[in-house]
């Protein structure tokens, strides 16, 4: 392996480590807000992607009769939730945001995806599709679980996985897509050819980045969703209600993980089941981070991708064991590092 | 005598099968500082926990006329429902700005919260550390940021839950001055404390809880000479004319 | 907690095999059984580490599949006879489950399942890239298994097989809870500091529980490979891993029956699905996966504890009666009366900056109780931590009897003869009130989980089960003997809670607020029972907040206040000082 190739390798994997840093941050803010290790993740990522390719074909998502059915099931159980304060003005509130709002999109999607109204319309579509689905989840699946403990929120959110990869089979078929790069440009740097595409994806990271360290620094819901991580007793007597906060983060990480699926989208072909592999080296980057540092868990992620793309170099057939076989030295060196005996109380 | 504020009838709240409170019934009302006092593990802190919602309890709860019972932590804050709970539960990794900041939570939408710079005035040691973690500050610092944040959020009542927990006598009359002058400001607080002599010279009514129950009741300087009260803190010490304790009565 | 196994049921199952071998059984039927079987088998260890230690994986398929690989290797290219691979898949399989349990059962909670997942997926890949084999077209061609020169081909024989393999399986589990080592496993769920107190390693006992799966995971892996007779990496993914929590999940992981109920039930249903979904949506798909996902939710949002418990009444298991004990347990010898037990001296315990515990000394010796009193917050609960090894002491010493003890954990005092109760209590709810004091004897028996696996402890078994009945009856409680603890009133509990204590036959009792939530008449009763313990040599050193009780009980007062000690001395000395009486109402000023 020469210096060139290295490079080549080190700027693959710096790309690709982005988007796992993406995923990983939205991996560590679900968890600390909900505790839910959020396994779906994934799935948002693949959605994002197929729901831009359709839209690219001219054609209606099978994600908009999702998008429309769990708001349908989200409305039932918002409304069993806030029973007891159900007034007029609260069932109107909760049927302006889990049915007329997916509605909404439904209708813009299905009016312009015969338009074809070119690469950004369709992304800005495709985030209004997928974002409302992570706030929906989150009431249907897990909020009735909110006093579970991590172990069984993992257990369902590996069976919210489950569901959510098969229906994704259901709706775009067991065929992969590509969809074209943002960009075409590429410009030469030394030895190096830098695509367009890959200038737009670490360029877009790091403005995701940006702006939850603005959300979470400057806006008064970004420190309640830190609050509610911090110390959710202390976050309810303040009013921060910790539905408000896990719908909150999970529409946050859904919004990212669609992003992560438009900006991967045109690298590798992405099929209804690609999502999982590559959400779980977000997480093998959020394992590192020790699922609470978010600084850690993007540095981490970065170093993931370097690892997956000289893996795929040496041993391309063992790259995911490779990857995947990372978080066990760290597991070691935490587990040496724990407390011997303690109580989960 | 005015409508009363707060008003728990026959309230009962459970762990598992151990009733930890059975049956209490008091009120408070508007502008009042009423004090519930007891010994360790007399149900006092379980008792502020089902008022505010945290705890589920049995029984009758009504704030202002309304039925409280079956609403969550946060729709009690949303009426003007305040508790600083006896572990203060403050946010340790966020600066003392933001914990502040976030007692006004509620107004998010509207406006209406507390003022930063109100809250400096009252406790101007915030001040000087209002970039600090939370998690930094001294135990009597601690309790300042605790009842601040809390005022952040406007209280109608407010229920403190053993303010003077840990701290030095000297910080303890501090403290307890200040919710005397929230009480002169007009804020309905209900002060639950094992420190009897402080909270009885400045409520104006007084409730003592044991196993559960409420077994004294009255106004504050009734029950400042009341000897049932030292009982309950420190025993009554019934063995102690038949000689040395325990041994006589082991039977031999 | 494991239903009982009695003989009703045990032939009721049997019918059910043997039901499906009468003449006009499709075959198809037999060959769903089959499958059916082999997963009950997987299923019966998941609910042994998930039901019962409370530990989630999601990689059982890797043992299965390590197994599998292990004997198609074996026997096609060895030319081993299936017979004489199967001790080599076991032995396999179960070091890959000591190895990975011992990487990441140390871990708090979700690091392990999530580790099982990323060495499941992992595991695959290298089955599908590793030539010798075979890659994603798998190993063909390996012998069925032969018994008494007679070839296992399929159908009934095959379903008999394996529903025999699985018969066995149950019998081993259900003898293996019912020992030493499974009360142990049991009472992970009641907090691994109880466990630890009574001299249970859980770090081993975890991965006990790992390898006792990993072992049915390989033997339903040897299994499958010869009945299927090829293999391919798809049985042994991620999803299949999924699968097998699914049933424990659905089927009611708490309970033997649940799991074999639910690796029926789910085998059932998705050959049920994949027949009937694709008809339903007009076109092919993972229909069922879909199905799975949302049951899986479902269930854990409205039936956590399975299907199981609804079908069937729970009982609680009733250790069985084992006769008079040949050999009673040797008492340990009291110490005479005013031998100091217990000597704390200058204990200090920091919090970052802050001092919970400053300079505390006192001693405890045999034949007194010593109360440790003080305001909320006074620093009594870590003192009592520090000197029962829960808690690390920043500074000072503590020696039992001629021991230094300083920095020893909890199991380690426990061997001194230290016995301890728990301020909340900790007993294991779902487990009769004699197991939960029998575990207090763990350390006054030996047995291991082959001996009880294989049912040869019984001797020792009938000596423990004997200590825990007479401690029983010295705190008056041998009428709840075979009630679940959870269903005791909460006074009753403690005073359980003193029995295991006893149990481990203790020179020195610690107890943590024993007279807390209890009623007046229960107070009187612990107040005799320590008085009794007392006359006897006991040394008590108790943590409480009922001061009627502990003045009347005590021979001398410990008080604390903000981590320092105040005075110490008789109750009534104590009860006059007006620094005490400060502490506790306030200042006058």
């Amino acid at each position: 392996m020469d210096a060139t190739i290295l490079l080549l390798l080190l700027q693959d994997g710096v790309v690709n480590g982005a988007i796992y840093a993406l995923i990983a941050l939205s991996l560590v803010l679900v968890f600390t807000v909900t505790r839910v290790i959020l396994i779906p993740q994934g799935e948002f990522v693949a959605y994002g992607a197929l729901t831009l390719a359709s839209l690219e074909a001219g054609t209606l998502p099978g994600t908009v009769p999702l998008l429309l059915g769990l708001g349908a099931l989200a409305f039932l159980a918002d409304c069993a939730e806030a029973r007891a304060i159900l007034t007029g003005r609260v069932l109107l509130r909760l049927a302006l945001r889990d049915l007329a709002l997916p509605a909404l999109v439904a209708a813009a999607a299905w009016f312009l995806a015969p338009l074809k109204p070119g690469l950004l319309v369709e992304i800005l579509v495709t985030l209004a599709i997928v974002t409302p689905m992570g706030g929906f989840l989150h009431a249907v699946a897990f909020r009735p679980l909110a006093h579970a403990s991590v172990l069984v929120l993992l257990i369902a959110s590996v069976g919210v996985h489950l569901a959510l990869t098969g229906l994704g089979l259901v709706f775009f078929g067991a065929e992969g897509s590509r969809t074209p790069p943002l960009s075409e440009a590429s410009f030469p740097a030394g030895p190096l050819l830098v695509s367009g595409q890959s200038l737009w994806m670490i360029g877009l990271t790091l403005a995701i980045i940006v702006a939850l360290w603005l959300f979470f620094s400057r806006t008064l819901l970004g420190k309640a969703l830190i609050a509610t991580a911090v110390n959710r007793l202390g976050a309810r007597l303040m009013g921060i209600a910790p539905s408000l906060a896990g719908r909150l983060s999970f529409s946050v990480a859904a919004f990212i993980g669609a992003l992560s699926g438009v900006l991967i989208a045109p690298l590798t072909t992405v099929y209804y089941d690609t999502g999982f592999l590559i959400g779980l080296k977000g997480f093998v980057a959020a394992i590192i981070g020790g699922l609470a540092s978010y600084p850690a868990a993007a540095a981490a992620a970065i170093l993931v991708g370097i690892i997956e793309s000289v893996a795929s170099f040496e041993a391309s057939a063992f790259k995911e064991v490779i990857v995947f076989m990372a978080i066990i030295p760290v597991l070691l060196w935490r587990s040496l590092r724990s407390a011997p005996i303690e109580d989960e109380e | 005598m005015t409508r009363p504020m707060l008003e728990a009838e026959n309230l009962v709240v459970a762990y598992g099968k151990v009733e930890a409170v059975r049956g209490v019934s008091l009120t408070v009302a508007p502008g009042r500082l009423v004090t519930v006092l007891g010994a360790n593990g007399a149900g006092k802190t379980t008792l502020l926990n089902a008022l505010m919602g945290v705890l589920p309890a049995k029984g009758a709860l009504r704030f202002e006329g309304d039925d409280l019972m079956r609403l969550p932590v946060e729709a009690r804050v949303a009426r003007g429902l305040s508790l600083i709970p006896e572990r203060r539960e403050l946010f340790a990794t966020m600066s003392v700005e933001d914990n502040l900041k976030l007692g006004a939570f509620r107004f998010r939408a509207k406006g209406g919260g507390g003022d930063l710079g109100e809250m400096y005035r009252l406790f101007p040691r915030l001040a000087e550390r209002r970039r600090q973690h939370a998690g930094t500050l001294s135990g009597g610092e601690r309790q300042m940021l605790a009842m601040a944040r809390a005022l952040m959020g406007r209280p109608r009542l407010l229920m403190l839950d053993e303010p003077s927990l840990g701290l030095a006598p000297l910080i303890v009359a501090e403290v307890m001055r200040t919710v005397a002058r929230l009480r002169d400001e007009g804020v309905a607080i209900l002060l639950v404390e094992q420190n009897a002599r402080a909270a009885l010279r400045i409520a104006d009514h007084g409730y003592v809880l044991d196993g559960g129950t409420v077994v004294l009741e009255g106004d504050s300087r009734t029950l400042q000479g009341d000897a049932r009260v030292v009982e309950t803190y420190l025993g009554s010490l019934s063995v102690d004319e038949d000689g040395p304790p325990g041994r006589a009565a082991s039977g031999r | 907690m494991p239903t009982r196994l009695d003989p009703t049921r045990l032939l009721a199952a049997l019918a059910v095999v043997a039901l499906p071998v009468l003449p006009g059984v499709p075959p198809f039927w037999l060959t769903l059984m089959t499958y059916a079987g082999l997963s009950a088998i997987v299923v019966t260890g998941l609910v042994v580490l998930t039901g019962v230690a409370g530990i989630t994986s999601f990689g059982q398929a890797m043992f299965v599949g390590i197994s599998a690989y292990a004997t198609a290797l074996l026997t096609t290219q060895g030319g081993l006879s299936p017979w004489l691979s199967l001790p080599v898949a076991l032995l396999l399989s179960g070091m890959a489950a000591w190895v990975t349990g011992a990487i990441t059962l140390r871990l708090s909670g979700h690091y392990l399942p999530l580790g099982t997942i990323a060495w499941n997926i992992s595991f695959f890949y290298v089955l599908g890239n590793t030539d010798v084999l075979g890659r994603y077209d798998g190993l063909t061609g390996l012998p069925p298994i032969t018994i008494l020169g007679h070839p296992v081909l399929g159908g009934a024989e095959a379903m008999l097989l394996t529903w025999g393999f699985l018969a066995l399986c149950l019998w081993l589990t259900h003898r293996l809870l019912r020992s030493r080592t499974g009360r142990a496993i049991r009472a992970l769920k009641g907090g691994v500091v109880a466990a630890e107190s009574f001299g249970v390693d859980t770090a081993r006992v975890k991965i006990v529980a790992f390898v006792y799966a990993g072992l049915l995971a390989a033997l339903s892996g040897w299994l499958y490979a010869h009945i299927q007779r090829a293999i391919n990496p798809t049985p042994f993914g991620i999803n299949a891993g999924i699968e097998y929590l699914l049933m424990a999940v659905i089927g009611g992981a708490g309970s033997i029956g649940g799991g074999v109920f639910g690796a029926v039930l789910v085998t059932v249903l998705k050959d049920q699905l994949q027949n009937v979904l694709p008809l339903v949506f007009g076109t092919q798909g993972n229909f069922e996966a879909i199905v799975f996902g949302i049951l899986l939710v479902l269930m854990l949002q409205r039936a956590p504890d399975g299907l199981w418990p609804l079908i069937v009444r729970r009982t609680v298991s009733r250790p069985p009666d084992r006769g008079p004990a040949t050999a009673p347990l040797s008492p340990r010898p009291a110490a005479a009366p005013g031998t100091v037990l217990l000597q704390a001296s200058n204990l200090r315990k920091t919090f970052g900056g802050l001092v919970a515990v400053n300079e505390i000394g006192f001693s405890v010796a045999a034949g007194e109780v010593v109360a440790l009193i003080g305001p909320n917050g006074a620093g009594k609960s870590t003192t009592f931590n520090l000197v029962t090894g829960v808690a690390r002491l920043t500074a000072g010493m503590v020696r039992l009897g001629d021991r230094d003890v300083t920095g020893l954990p909890a199991r380690r005092i426990a061997r001194l003869g230290c016995a301890r109760t728990f301020q909340h209590v900790k007993l294991v709810a779902g487990m009769s009130v004699i197991e939960n004091v029998a575990l207090g004897a763990h350390l006054r028996g030996s047995a291991g989980p082959v001996r009880g696996a294989l049912g040869l402890d019984a001797a020792e078994e009938a000596a423990l089960f004997a200590e825990a009945d007479r401690q029983l009856a010295r705190v008056g409680l041998s009428a709840c003997r075979d009630l679940p603890a959870g269903s005791l009133a909460l006074g009753q509990q403690r005073i359980v809670e003193i029995a295991r204590a006893l149990c481990l036959g203790p020179t020195l009792l610690l107890l943590d607020e024993p007279a807390a939530g209890l009623r007046h008449q229960e107070k009187q009763g612990l107040s005799d029972l320590l008085r009794r313990l007392r006359q006897e040599g006991l040394g008590i050193l108790l943590v409480e907040h009922d001061m009627d009780f502990v003045m009347g009980l005590a021979d001398r007062l410990v008080v604390m206040n903000f981590g320092a000690k105040l005075c110490e001395g008789a109750p009534a000395a104590v009860r006059r000082d007006p620094a005490v009486v400060e502490a506790y109402l306030g200042s006058a000023a």
